[in-house]
């Protein structure tokens, strides 16, 4: 369970206990992904909103489907945010949920503290898919959630973590997950792409993407934002590949049975080459199996703070909702 | 013809006379008379004077803020030269140094005249209207300068925006130098701020905002001193937010340029952990730095490398702060909060003496204009402070005068209560709660 939170808005709030929680929850909720029907009714009568105000395909659909597995309704809304002025938006945005009589709202805003502000003005629980350069905790946890399954264990983990560090808010939950759980964390990237006083969040920072890598178990690669490579933060994406890419020869360095992730969409051949992305250690198409049960869980144990806490505790499964009328769709078999 | 005023028994604190004592001052004809016995006996003895018990309250000249946006005219919504002046008053300030990047900006003759007709129509503070230094403040063309200053402006800046060519920059500091007049630079370099919405940090990186590197404001603070040292002319230095800005303005000014500086009162109390949790009302340009800058501008202030003490009052509207921190406008108001702050952020921790205090405020902002003006000497303008300094309030944004209710101040337990503000003569201000009696 995650205490009596309303909200999820990053991994920096949340205890090692909590995290341990969600990922053990969404380790249930993966087999029911496994089952030949799977769903179940856990949120059957609640409405989910989706707001991107940002585009977005693979988050947006992994939330929806997490939803529907869950037996919620859901509604989502995408835009560009561009033509409205956004402070008014967020405010008539809260307003309109609020009308509306929504449970669950997830949003991915532009804005670094969009979701903090709707968590502050909402009944409603809030979910933060990504929010400007600050956190996106979903995909945190279920990257943890892959490393776990695949390593068997967080605590001691070797993670590189390699790009844009700055601007990225997998790279912020990512960390903050991981450093609660004990894992070592070393980062790399351009200097232009390494944020003021990083080393505060209890990261080694690496010269070299060589350095990084060296004896990781795993390497988390960032995505490399195209849209940001006009500035001056790095004079070319060729360049970029040929000192950050990482490379099945860089990879060498790592633990021989690596773990090579990536949260997507990649830009094959620049911060990571082909046959990387595609080779054994890869395990990107998982984390996006992985990503719907992650959200299953935050979506329910957040659904559920209104039960009652022993319920919770005694049964942090989905079989504490199961429905006497709809049998066959109990959780466990 | 009003009556004569005496406030009487107050400590009457004068830093351009260095006088800190307790007697009467005396007020006739928009003036001061007189202190004291030193009072002219044909006004002591009028019956018509109007008597003010000031006991235990301090009695100091008016203070002056030179860093003030009134945003009329064509940003009404969010302070008007009337509202913006009634702030003033009830903050204390008898006078106030508007900037020019209103809607159009105060760049031609008919502008300034505005403003300076539309504060004495109100009447509640004098109004200094400083020029932009180019037109449309585009940083392109320079204004026509002197026939602003002929109309009334009291000095040139950009303010909101720095003069970012370094080449106009010289030529408004030769054209100024005769005239005595300072250009004040907003300093800061743009393509280092670039969207930057907060001080770059650890602050910035946790919460994932882009930050602005102190640099930005030192690097144009050192090309201006270099400039200043070239031409001869006067730079001062807006709100000055970073360590290393404080470094080159003290030793500019050991060099001998001419460069004098202020800060705001969030720079001495607050630091960039205010806007750690998306608080819009952090939120200000140049933004709240780190501990040590704190530190080294406090460092600056005690030791007179900022000569002066400023507010940088930069209200907006509810709607205009409401919602995610990036688009939110950068500013916040401080007029009616600026004593407060400044006696509990200075001299409550004992970094500067009372007088101190009330020299920064008073007479040393008066000479960073390169006028007359904060003194209490009988034959001058009766601009008067009165201030019980022990008495402690409660800030409540709601209950500002100024259309700006964004303070990060609001709730703040603040040692100051203003009791009076008198405008040549004439009381402007006189607190509701005041014990204030007048016979």
């Amino acid at each position: 369970m995650i205490g009596h939170r309303k909200d999820l808005l990053g991994l920096e709030d949340l205890s090692a206990e909590e995290i341990i929680s969600i990922l053990d929850t969404a380790r249930t909720f993966r087999e029911v992904l496994d089952r030949p029907i799977p769903k179940v009714p856990s949120l059957r009568g609640m409405t989910a909103a989706n707001l991107f105000f940002e585009a977005s395909t693979r988050t947006r659909l992994s939330f929806e489907l997490a939803e529907k597995r869950l037996s919620a309704d859901t509604v989502s809304f995408q835009t560009s945010g561009s033509s409205v002025s956004k402070g008014e938006t967020l405010r008539d945005t809260a307003r309109n949920i609020e009308a509306m009589g929504i449970h669950l709202v997830v949003i991915r805003h532009q804005s670094s503290g969009a979701p903090h502000y709707l968590a502050r003005h909402l009944e409603a629980g809030v979910i933060n898919a990504g929010d400007g350069t600050h956190e996106h905790p979903t995909q945190g946890l279920l990257d943890i959630f892959t490393m776990r399954e695949k390593r068997g264990r967080i605590a001691g983990l070797h993670v590189a973590i390699v790009g844009d560090v700055m601007h990225s808010r997998v790279a912020r939950s990512n960390i903050w997950g991981l450093t609660k759980l004990g894992a070592q964390v070393t980062i790399a990237g351009p200097p232009t792409m390494m944020p003021a006083e990083v080393e505060r969040f209890g990261v080694r920072v690496a010269k070299s993407v060589e350095e990084a890598i060296e004896g990781a178990d795993v390497v988390n690669i960032l995505r490399i934002q195209l849209e940001r490579q006009r500035g001056s933060l790095y004079p070319s994406l060729r360049e970029y590949a040929r000192v950050y890419g990482v490379t099945s020869e860089r990879l060498r360095r790592a633990k021989p049975d690596v773990t090579v992730m990536h949260p997507g969409p990649m830009n094959r051949g620049v911060e990571i080459a082909q046959d990387v992305a595609d080779g054994k250690h890869s395990v990107i198409l998982e984390q996006v199996t992985n990503g719907v049960a992650v959200r299953m869980a935050v979506l329910y144990l957040l659904a559920g703070r209104d039960t009652s806490a022993e319920a919770i505790s005694e049964s942090p499964t989905v079989e504490a909702k199961k429905s006497h009328d709809e049998p066959t769709l109990s959780p466990r078999r | 013809m009003t009556s004569p005023l005496c406030l009487r028994g107050g400590r009457v604190l004068d830093p351009s006379r260095g006088i800190d004592r307790s007697q009467d001052l005396w007020i006739d004809q928009g003036r001061i008379a007189g202190w004291g016995e030193d009072a002219p006996a044909a006004l002591r003895s009028r019956p018509d004077v109007e008597i003010v018990d000031v006991r235990g309250a301090v009695v100091c000249p008016g203070l002056v803020d030179i860093h003030v946006h009134l945003r009329e005219p064509g940003q009404e919504e969010k302070e008007t030269i009337e509202t913006g002046t009634r702030a003033a008053a009830r903050g204390g300030f008898t006078a106030v140094a508007c900037m020019p990047n209103t809607d159009p900006p105060l760049d031609e003759r008919p502008r300034i005249e505005y403003v300076v007709r539309r504060a004495r129509e109100v009447g509640l503070a004098r109004v200094f209207p400083i020029a932009a230094v180019t037109r449309g403040q585009l940083g392109e063309q320079l204004t026509e300068i002197e026939d602003l200053v002929d109309a009334g402006a009291v000095a040139i800046s950009d303010d909101g925006k720095p003069v970012r060519n370094a080449e106009i920059m010289r030529r408004a500091l030769e054209l100024t130098r005769e005239l005595k007049i300072p250009v004040i630079q907003h300093a800061e370099d743009p393509d280092l701020k670039g969207s930057g919405v907060m001080h770059e940090g650890w602050v910035s990186t946790r919460i994932g905002l882009k930050g602005i590197p102190d640099a930005a404001e030192s690097v144009m603070v050192a090309r201006d001193a270099l400039l200043a040292e070239l031409t001869g002319g006067r730079v001062h230095v807006a709100h000055v937010s970073a360590a290393r800005s404080v470094e080159i303005i003290r030793r500019a000014k050991a060099r001998g340029i001419r460069m004098t500086a202020e800060t705001a009162p969030h720079y001495l109390v607050l630091t960039d952990e205010a806007a750690a949790e998306y608080d819009t009302r952090a939120k200000m340009n140049p933004p709240l730095r780190s501990d040590r800058d704190r530190d080294a501008l406090i460092e600056g202030v005690v030791d007179g490398t900022i000569d002066c003490l400023a507010t940088d009052h930069a209200p907006h509207t509810e709607i205009d702060k409401d919602g995610d921190f990036d688009s939110a406008p950068f500013g916040i108001v401080g007029l009616e909060t600026a004593l407060g702050v400044y006696l509990r952020g200075l001299v409550e921790p004992g970094h500067l003496t009372l007088p101190e205090l009330i020299a920064r405020m008073t007479v040393k902002p008066y000479e960073v204009l390169g006028r007359g003006g904060g003194t209490l000497a009988p034959g001058s303008d009766a601009d008067v402070t009165v201030f019980d300094p022990s008495r402690r309030w409660t800030v409540r944004a709601s209950e500002f005068a100024s259309k700006g209710r964004n303070t990060p101040f609001d709730g703040w337990d603040l040692p100051g209560q203003v009791l009076l503000t008198i405008v040549g003569g004439r009381i402007c201000y006189r607190a509701e709660t005041s014990e204030v009696t007048v016979r």
